[in-house]
């Protein structure tokens, strides 16, 4: 039987208002955290290939153990198994430290032959974690999936996005995919599984489990880049508002217009 | 790297520190503030704590010898004999940068038919070009593995990849390759004098911008958003050595099988255009989006739009400007009923003139642009339409 595994990723709830715009404090009340929504197609993605062609489906999830919930969740919506991946010293993880605490985790469970990621997260939003995963594990990688065109034996055909046309490509088992949103519309978590889910086990997975054992690969120790700052973004000075009947606004614009284009 | 490192002795658990981290990293235990799992360094509780309780200790790696690596390799992207854009917003900020250091400038091309690239490159700031014939169609594998054997034999200290489909599919492979630091979707990046980049990036949903550097490591990998920064303008008084390597590219493997490729339409995308109409969810009814298509045409651009109008369905999301959609950088840009989300004018930095037209004197998007104007949509777009056609001609 295949086996897949899905990355999914724990998120702050971020909403457009949660910035004071005048301070730029981040207002962080009530901020919930939640699965990244582009991590649900990736899930809606390995169910199907369970449907039609059968498939174990485990899920790994690197984060704090209140990130199990997105476990609980991905069973909900049925997936078999799942991994949190979670240890003080893999905190503050960039790209390369991230995938690289993904890939030890997953070789100890199994050799999958279907590795499945969201396009990207809503709070790092890099879109790099996937290609990263596969490079690690030495295994081909396709971006920006929109189909699944078949699913063989011993690789799988899918279409790619690119910026000039849509690619058709065959891809060997190991590998690797990130799909787009719209590949599969997610079904709703079932009540019937989500009761289920509540009972089931959630296997953690931290650093005395791996096979490299040496805590500066993992974390922030483990990262080669470092967030030195952060801060609001960036404003230029306000013009004057111009406020004028509608025919003297719209004699400005032109005006305006017949500079620029000068 | 560093780690924060909170000394106990003189914190008064007054809470600064707690409410000003922007990753909810900092609680308070009984008399105790514990960093948590989420805690990146970033420095920000040491700036607001009022007893300097809050100190850095730097880890030390084992050190890499900087002086090794020099340079700037530019990742020039190439479809069907054309040089992508992106690429020559990439030289322009890699002669900026390397100026201000005294690196040079190599770029490096892979695809097919590559020597038609010279006479598209012949004038910018580049010492070199490689030229690396492979198969047409870019395969992550295949493709990191030409620029990856190129980044091992010129060692550059900085290497700049586009932030496109194709960049950022491929950027991720190079730097596990060389298991380095890629910092992703930069907006603005600056040399520092001991050759470390400074890396400035939105994140969050993009309302705030984090600044990132790759220290103990090299090279120092980045993508760069696509329209934001200028393109540098081609001269005579450059001339690029160009260099033809046909062996590694056909001796370089992908496990990846391309059956077909259907071209998707190419109409001009709102990213190359001089003039963009943008409609927000100011319009109140799909049909009223004929008015504001008519300006755009009378104006010779295009009609784009907020994110609002593409969840509505009324607008398709190739149109959509903004952090989850296109970035544009044109000469004129005319707002309509558009408030100016942190998320939208993320996308917008880098047009040149900004005309908004907002019935909220309150609007944010007044506060970045060039030209605002207080007034109802309804009522101006149709008289300048009126007037644009009066005066006869499409300006
Ligand atoms: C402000 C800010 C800026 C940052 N900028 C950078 C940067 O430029 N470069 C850098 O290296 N790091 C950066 N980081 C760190 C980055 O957020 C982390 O590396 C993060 O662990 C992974 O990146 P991502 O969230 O961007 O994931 P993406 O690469 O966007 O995620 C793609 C897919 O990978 C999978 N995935 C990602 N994370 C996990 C996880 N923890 N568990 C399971 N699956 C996962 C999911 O399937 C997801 O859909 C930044 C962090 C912050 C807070
Ligand atoms: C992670 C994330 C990513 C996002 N990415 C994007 C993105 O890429 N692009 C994007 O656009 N949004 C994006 N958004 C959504 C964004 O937060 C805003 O919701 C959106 O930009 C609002 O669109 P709007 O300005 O059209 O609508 P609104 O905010 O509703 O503004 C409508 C404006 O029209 C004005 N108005 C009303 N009637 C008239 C009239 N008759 N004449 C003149 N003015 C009038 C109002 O004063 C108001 O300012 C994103 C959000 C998130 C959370």
């Amino acid at each position: 039987m295949m086996k897949i595994a899905v990355c999914i990723k724990q998120v702050p709830a971020y909403s457009d208002g949660m910035m004071d715009p005048k301070t730029g404090v981040m207002l962080r009340d009530g901020l919930e955290s939640i699965l990244n929504v582009y991590d649900l197609p990736a899930i809606e993605t390995a169910l199907k290939i369970k449907e039609e062609v059968g498939a174990d489906v485990h899920i790994f999830t690197m984060g704090p153990s209140k990130a199990s919930a997105v476990i609980r969740e991905a069973y909900s919506m049925g997936a078999d198994r799942g991994y949190l991946i979670s240890d003080k010293s893999f905190s503050g993880a960039d790209v390369l430290a991230t995938s690289y605490a993904l890939t030890q985790g997953m070789k100890l469970v199994e050799d999958y032959d279907l590795i499945l990621c969201g396009k990207q997260t809503t709070d790092g939003d890099t879109a790099q974690v996937s290609g990263a995963i596969a490079k690690w594990l030495k295994i081909p990688h396709v971006n920006w999936v929109t189909k699944i065109v078949g699913i063989e034996k011993d690789s799988i055909t899918v279409s790619q996005m690119m910026e000039e046309e849509i690619v058709t490509l065959k891809i060997p088992y190991p590998c690797l995919l990130s799909v787009e949103p719209s590949i599969f519309i997610p079904r709703l978590p079932s009540l019937k599984l989500k009761i289920g889910s509540k009972k089931k086990k959630i296997e953690v997975l931290s650093l005395v489990d791996m096979e490299d054992k040496e805590e500066g690969n993992y974390g922030l120790a483990g990262s080669p880049t470092k967030v030195e700052r952060i801060f609001p973004v960036h404003r230029t000075e306000q013009q004057k508002i111009i406020e004028k009947d509608s025919r003297e606004a719209a004699k400005y614009i032109l005006e305006v217009i017949e500079n620029i284009n000068k | 790297m560093a780690d924060i490192i909170i000394d106990m002795e003189k914190c008064i658990l007054c809470g600064k520190c707690i409410i000003n981290c922007p990753f909810s990293a900092i609680e308070k235990f009984d008399d105790y503030i514990v960093l948590g799992e989420n805690c990146k360094a970033c420095g920000q509780c040491r700036e607001v704590c009022p007893v300097e309780a809050i100190g850095m200790e730097e880890n030390k790696k084992e050190t890499l010898d900087k002086n090794e690596w020099r340079d700037i390799l530019v990742y020039i992207e190439y479809h069907h004999n054309r040089v992508h854009p992106i690429s020559y917003q990439l030289i322009g900020k890699a002669y900026e940068l390397g100026v201000s250091i005294g690196y040079d400038v190599y770029g490096i091309v892979v695809g097919k038919n590559t020597e038609l690239s010279k006479e598209q490159l012949k004038n910018y700031p580049l010492k070199k070009v490689f030229l690396y014939e492979t198969e047409e169609y870019f395969k992550s594998d295949l493709y990191e593995e030409i620029l990856s054997s190129c980044i091992g034999s010129i060692k550059p200290s900085v290497v700049l990849i586009g932030g496109t489909l194709e960049g950022r599919s491929l950027a991720p492979r190079a730097a596990i390759e060389f298991k380095t630091g890629l910092t992703a979707d930069c907006t603005e990046l600056i040399l520092g004098e001991n050759t470390d980049l400074v890396q400035i990036r939105p994140a969050f949903g993009g309302n705030i911008m984090a600044q990132i550097v790759t220290p103990d490591t090299r090279p120092q990998l980045a993508t760069v958003r696509y329209n934001v920064m200028k393109p540098i303008e081609p001269s005579l008084d450059h001339e690029v050595e160009f260099i033809l390597d046909d062996e590694i590219g056909h001796k370089a493997s992908s496990k990846l099988t391309i059956l077909d490729t259907i071209p998707t339409p190419k109409i001009k995308g709102i990213q190359e255009q001089e003039t963009l109409v943008v409609a927000g969810k100011g319009v109140k009814r799909k049909e009223d989006l004929a008015m504001l298509e008519e300006l755009a045409n009378l104006l010779g651009g295009e009609l784009a739009s907020t994110r609002g109008l593409v969840e509505k369905g009324w607008m398709t999301s190739d149109r959509q400007i903004g952090l989850s959609g296109q970035s544009v950088r044109p000469k004129l840009l005319i707002t309509c009923g558009v408030s100016g989300s942190v998320q939208f004018m993320a996308g917008i930095g880098g047009a040149e003139n900004i005309i908004a037209i907002n019935s909220d004197i309150d609007a944010r998007i007044f506060s970045i642009a060039h030209y605002p104007i207080l007034g109802d949509l309804y009522e101006i777009i149709p008289e300048l339409i009126g007037m644009i056609e009066e005066k006869g001609k499409a300006i």
